[in-house]
């Protein structure tokens, strides 16, 4: 190190402060692991400022939908307390036993999402009720003493923070010296609130407190408490000991249903043209399955959209062009040869070039300059499409999802999926959606279309001023139709009041017959045309814009759809991947020698395979003996040659050991366990192939 | 009636202690006549007994301060280790008597220092002419404590030789208490339940200023006429009581009634205790929105309780491991292949006369099982049956992914299955389930899964 000091000394070099930024490593990750290494700083950038903005607005869905939640919660705070400060009359004050207000409040089963509610809800606590609120744990609290002890560290600890200005008189007692029993605790609030009362300075905390703040204590796993601490800690904080139930004033809050929050989720972060990154149908589909049939968490939900995007921007050279499209178009125009390269490589470009005249085709195919110019057309279009898709999505899920069973699904996620797969208009449950929306009554429709008039005046799609006009005038028409009403009804009245006049089976069988033709023959009421116009129109809205994305030109550039990626990293299944292991070591170890033809056992296998291999074979109990012969068999299949007997017996110990470690590796991993039943022999735990 | 008598005491305040505790004036008078004078001395331990609301603490509480004896009073609950309960009978001792509160930290680790301590305090506090209390309430959980508290407490006197006496308040009986190794016999002295007459008694005794005691003990009687077959627990009624008075009082306030309309009143108030009854007391809305309820002269029908809100969303696959699990514990093992082989169709039947042999037998034991299985509960289950029958019930193939284990153990955390045995225990777990029969056929009815059609006890 050299310094400017002209003089000789002793100079002190502070280490530079280090960078401690990761992302410049990860980044390198990015770039390494892809052999295709097109871009991958800019990639890694696009990603990452994507991810930071889904990340904000999921936050932001989850706080919107606690908001309300948290606002019954906290009115049921201070009201609870003003109770207590009151003191209605002194007489039922002593009558009553004195409840603790308890909140109940019902999250549904998910675990891994709470965290984030219960760090929020403790942080809205503390803005607006108390400084003194404890989150307790199950697993920290075995007994009633470490209940204790952990409340009183949480609270006082609490209290040190926020009145970490004046510290000087606060002595800091560690935790064990504390005396963990209520009376401290007691004395411990009375000091403290006296000291708030009597200080001036920190009136922004009394304004915004209560007068005397309440302590909440926040179980976070109620149902994992043991009965026994939980009888002890509410006895003891009633200081009324008495049986238990009956000391706790419980209301009940329940939280949004995980469901609607999905729901919401992926309103907020596929359905719009707000992110230029989206799933194919395939991962939508593995993320939503995992959702509802394993583990109801939004929160993993999440994480999986995340890996989505990183495998995208990672496996994708192209993926630096999933952005917002003034952007996009910039960067087209600095790629390289060979992302145009990629590009022409794509399926879905090469469907359109064969689409293309032959000039037209050479020139594409050619000139670098000509095909930027095209994927820039080709990305506004892309960009349109999504603008388009959106709101006509929302306009049919408006139809489908009111009528009777549902045959497109209800939640508009499903109506997404069936859009993503293939032309939906193709698709039976489609046609089925048509004839009922045909049987619609009439101020159903009205409404129906009222709303989709909201959704398009509301949309970003430029197309659609005459769909809304349309529509409006369809609503007019309706509106005339009220007038023409009566008039109708009369005349089916009176038709009715035919059929009731005749009275011989003949003549009543001939009227019916000409009511039927007539109804047949094009003698639609007007109100029937119109609900036939309606529906063909909205039938035409859909196969115009709810084309499938993949038929559509450089659709790879937006959509991830390695869904079998995904599947593999999110749905680990370890005994399948431990039986591959097992069974085809090629599969992991790489090693030519072992690639496996067909169901042999090679002796080149890891000993552990070759005795995994035979046992496959056994039944529920395995002989050792035959197993250890079976094994030497294998093992020397190539080994033993040319060898003579003495030395085969000298040999015969070193497989025998090999033997032995393998068997009891298999033990170890679960496979076999020694059997009581009879000895030499073990018990297998697994069948089947897996 | 016994009217208190005693020399040691002057007959005004024995006459205040006796309006102090109704009812229990013959357990007052021998608690008095052991206790002898003050400066005699008595017992060296006490044990005293009697089931919740009996009493306890409020009369022996009444009796100490009334009769302004020296005493020591601890929860035994409240201070759950012998250091806490130790060091807190030596805090109060300070305090009892001398007026400066000097909060000098005691540290007193074992009872030995506990003796050594108290024989201080005792003597700086000259109380040696007077006999000393020390109360222990709920002292059944000295018995989770070292050993050699409780039998240390019970000759505490003889431990330091001074005039002490200990007095244990419990819900149990001694039997209970006695260690094997046997200890010093305290005296017991048992709280008999309070009878419908003792608690009318009790209840109307303590009326609100504003209303004559007649008129509350109307009440009283009325509420005493609903509640007295499902609570006799008299904290319970007094609770009670004061939740619904303002009610009660209603018609008078109104001046629609006056204060003997016994009848109107009656009509009034009768209904609504009955629906008290099925919610507050059941806590199935709390008291306070009980209270606002009333206010709001609204129908409690609109809140919903509790119990409405029971329902539990689960995740496909966790809705048919429940199902497993339930199939798993109360199926008996034997009838799982009859149950879940795809083509093991019907039991085959044999020739007429072994077929009607085995009809006898096989109906005999479905009477006796089919009474036992769900009347015995769940039983333990290894996980692999639970996966088998698993994937026997699910339509379409499962993995065995992560995926399905980590439900399992987060159906244990929700506490829906429960693990049998040590949780440390890796190898072969059991389980159980521990959901009712009513929940499971909700949750089979959300899956279209027909669960009535596996269960044995239901062929
Ligand atoms: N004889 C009595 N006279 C007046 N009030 C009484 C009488 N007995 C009990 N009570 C009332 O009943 C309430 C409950 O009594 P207490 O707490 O003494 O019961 P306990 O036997 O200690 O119950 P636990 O076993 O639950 O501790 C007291 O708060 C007191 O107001
Ligand atoms: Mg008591």
């Amino acid at each position: 190190m050299s310094t400017c000091s002209v003089s000789k000394g002793c100079f002190v070099f502070k280490p530079s402060p280090k960078k401690r930024r990761v992302s410049p490593k990860t980044a390198e990750y990015f770039k390494e692991a892809n052999n295709d290494s097109e871009d991958s700083g800019l990639r890694f950038a696009t990603c990452q400022s994507l991810w930071k903005q889904i990340k904000s607005e999921t936050e932001q869905v989850q706080e919107e939908l606690n908001k309300q939640l948290f606002d019954n919660l906290v009115s049921f705070l201070r009201r609870s307390h003003s109770e207590f400060q009151e003191k209605t009359t002194e007489w039922t004050c002593r009558m009553k036993s004195r409840e603790i207000p308890t909140a109940a409040l019902v999250l549904g089963v998910n675990v891994t999402d709470h965290d984030l509610t219960f760090k929020s809800l403790s942080e809205v606590l503390q803005n607006n009720i108390t400084p003194y609120v404890a989150l307790l744990q199950a697993k920290d609290c075995p007994g009633i003493k470490n209940l204790m002890q952990k409340l009183m560290g949480q609270l006082m600890n609490c209290c040190i923070d926020v009145d970490s200005s004046d510290e000087e008189d606060y002595v800091q007692v560690s935790q064990h010296r504390i005396r963990c029993s209520m009376t401290s605790l007691i004395s411990w609030y009375e000091n403290i609130t006296k000291k708030t009362d009597s200080e001036t300075p920190s009136k922004k905390r009394i304004s915004r407190h209560l007068q005397s703040p309440p302590v909440v204590v926040i179980f976070k796993d109620m149902e994992s408490f043991t009965t026994k601490v939980l009888q002890d800690f509410i006895g003891i904080s009633s200081l009324l000991p008495h049986s238990v139930s009956s000391l706790l004033c419980i209301e009940l809050f329940q939280s949004l249903s995980c469901k609607e929050h999905l729901s919401t989720i992926i309103d907020k972060l596929l359905l719009t043209t707000q992110f230029a990154f989206k799933l194919s149908e395939k991962v939508l589909q593995v993320l939503i399955n995992i959702f509802l049939y394993h583990d109801f968490s939004v929160q993993n939900f999440i994480k999986g959209f995340q890996l989505c995007i990183v495998e995208h921007f990672h496996s994708q050279p192209l993926s630096v062009l999933c952005c917002q499209l003034v952007e996009a178009k910039k960067r087209v125009n600095s790629l390289s040869h060979s992302q145009c390269e990629n590009i022409r490589r794509l399926p879905s470009f090469r469907r359109y070039v064969e689409s293309q005249v032959s000039e037209k085709q050479i020139a594409l195919l050619t000139a670098d300059n000509f095909l930027k110019e095209v994927i820039q057309k080709l990305l506004e279009d892309l960009h349109v499409y999504h603008e388009n898709y959106v709101p006509v999505l929302r306009c049919l899920h408006v139809f489908t999802s009111s009528l009777p069973k549902y045959p497109l699904g209800k939640q508009i996620r499903e109506l997404h999926c069936a859009c993503l797969e293939n032309r939906v208009w193709e698709t039976e449950e489609y046609e089925s959606s048509l004839q009922l929306a045909r049987m619609l009554n009439k101020s159903d429709l009205v409404t129906m279309l009222q709303k989709c008039v909201e959704i398009f005046v509301s949309s970003s799609g430029k197309e659609f001023d005459k769909v809304v006009e349309k529509l409006k005038e369809f609503l007019a028409q309706f509106q005339k139709l009220e007038a023409g009403a009566c008039q109708e009804r009369g005349e089916s009245v009176s038709s009715q009041k035919e059929l009731q006049k005749k009275t011989d089976l003949y003549h009543l069988q001939k009227t019916l017959l000409e009511l039927k033709e007539s109804r047949r023959s094009k003698k639609l009421t007007k109100f029937e045309m119109l609900r036939f116009e309606v529906v063909d129109f909205i039938d035409n809205l859909v196969r115009n814009y709810l084309v499938p994305a993949d038929h559509k030109t450089l659709h790879e550039i937006m959509y991830f759809n390695t869904a079998s990626a995904l599947r593999e990293h999110l749905n680990a299944a370890p005994r399948i991947a431990l039986h591959t292991a097992l069974n085809n070591p090629y599969c992991y170890l790489k090693n030519q020698a072992l690639k496996s033809d067909g169901g042999s056992i090679s002796n080149k296998a890891p000993d552990i395979c070759i005795v995994y291999k035979l046992h496959l074979e056994c039944g529920r109990l395995i002989n050792l003996v035959d197993w250890l012969e079976a094994f030497s068999t294998v093992v020397m299949a190539v080994e033993g040659t040319n060898e003579d007997a003495a030395a085969s017996d000298q040999v015969d110990d070193i497989i025998h050991a090999r033997f032995i470690q393998a068997v009891s590796e298999l033990e170890l991993l679960g496979f076999i366990k020694p059997s009581k039943q009879k000895t030499d022999h073990v018990a297998r735990l697994t069948w089947g192939g897996c | 009636m016994p009217n208190l008598e005693h020399p040691a005491y002057p007959a005004a305040t024995l006459l205040r202690l006796e309006s102090l505790v109704p009812c229990r004036e013959s357990q007052v008078s021998m608690l008095l006549s052991i206790f002898g004078e003050r400066q005699q001395f008595t017992f060296p331990s006490i044990f005293i007994y009697g089931h919740k609301s009996s009493g306890k603490t409020y009369v022996m509480q009444t009796l100490l301060n009334t009769l302004q004896l020296p005493h020591v009073f601890v929860n035994c609950v409240e201070y759950f280790t012998s250091r806490l309960l130790l060091e807190e009978i030596l805090i109060q001792l300070q305090n009892c008597s001398s007026e400066t509160k000097h909060a000098s930290r005691m540290l007193c680790d074992t009872f030995n220092d506990f003796v050594r301590l108290f024989k201080q305090a005792v003597a700086s506090q000259d109380l040696q002419d007077q006999t000393l209390y020390i109360v222990l309430d709920r002292a059944e959980q000295l018995r989770e404590m070292e050993a050699n508290i409780l039998p240390a407490f019970l000759r505490l006197q003889e431990l330091t030789d001074r005039n002490v006496t200990v007095v244990l308040l419990s819900e149990i009986v001694w039997e209970l208490f006695r260690p094997s190794t046997g200890c010093f016999e305290p005296f017991t002295l048992y709280f008999p339940d309070y009878s419908i007459g003792h608690l009318q008694k009790i209840l109307s005794h303590n009326h609100p200023p504003e209303y004559s005691a007649d008129f509350y003990a109307a009440y009283i009687n009325i509420l005493l006429g609903v509640f007295y077959m499902v609570c006799r627990d008299l904290k319970e009624l007094q609770h009670l009581a004061a939740l619904n008075f303002s009610k009660y009082c209603e018609p008078v306030v109104r001046g629609e009634a006056n204060e003997r309309d016994t009848r109107k009143l009656w009509k009034n108030i009768e209904p609504h205790l009955k629906k008290a009854m099925q919610t507050v007391y059941l806590r199935e809305i709390s008291s306070s929105q009980w209270e606002r309820l009333q206010c709001a002269d609204g129908e409690p029908g609109q809140l919903k309780g509790l119990s409405a809100h029971a329902h539990v969303e689960l995740p496909y696959y966790s809705k048919f491991l429940l199902i497993a699990a339930y199939l798993a514990s109360y199926n008996p093992v034997r009838t799982d292949k009859r149950f879940f082989l795809k083509h093991h169709g019907k039991i085959k039947k044999t020739s007429f006369m072994k077929k009607h042999e085995k009809v006898l037998v096989d109906y005999r034991q479905t009477i006796d099982n089919r009474t036992s299985n769900h009347l015995l509960g769940p039983k333990p289950f290894p996980l692999d049956r639970l996966l088998a029958i698993l994937y026997s019930i699910v339509d379409n193939r499962v993995a065995p992914t992560a995926n399905i284990f980590s439900q399992i153990t987060s159906l244990v955390t929700l506490q829906l299955l429960s693990l049998v045995g040590h949780n440390d225990q890796l190898d072969g777990p059991r389980y159980k389930c521990t959901v009712s029969l009513d929940f499971i056929r909700a949750i089979a009815r959300t899956v279209n899964f027909d669960i009535i059609k596996y269960l044995y006890d239901f062929l």
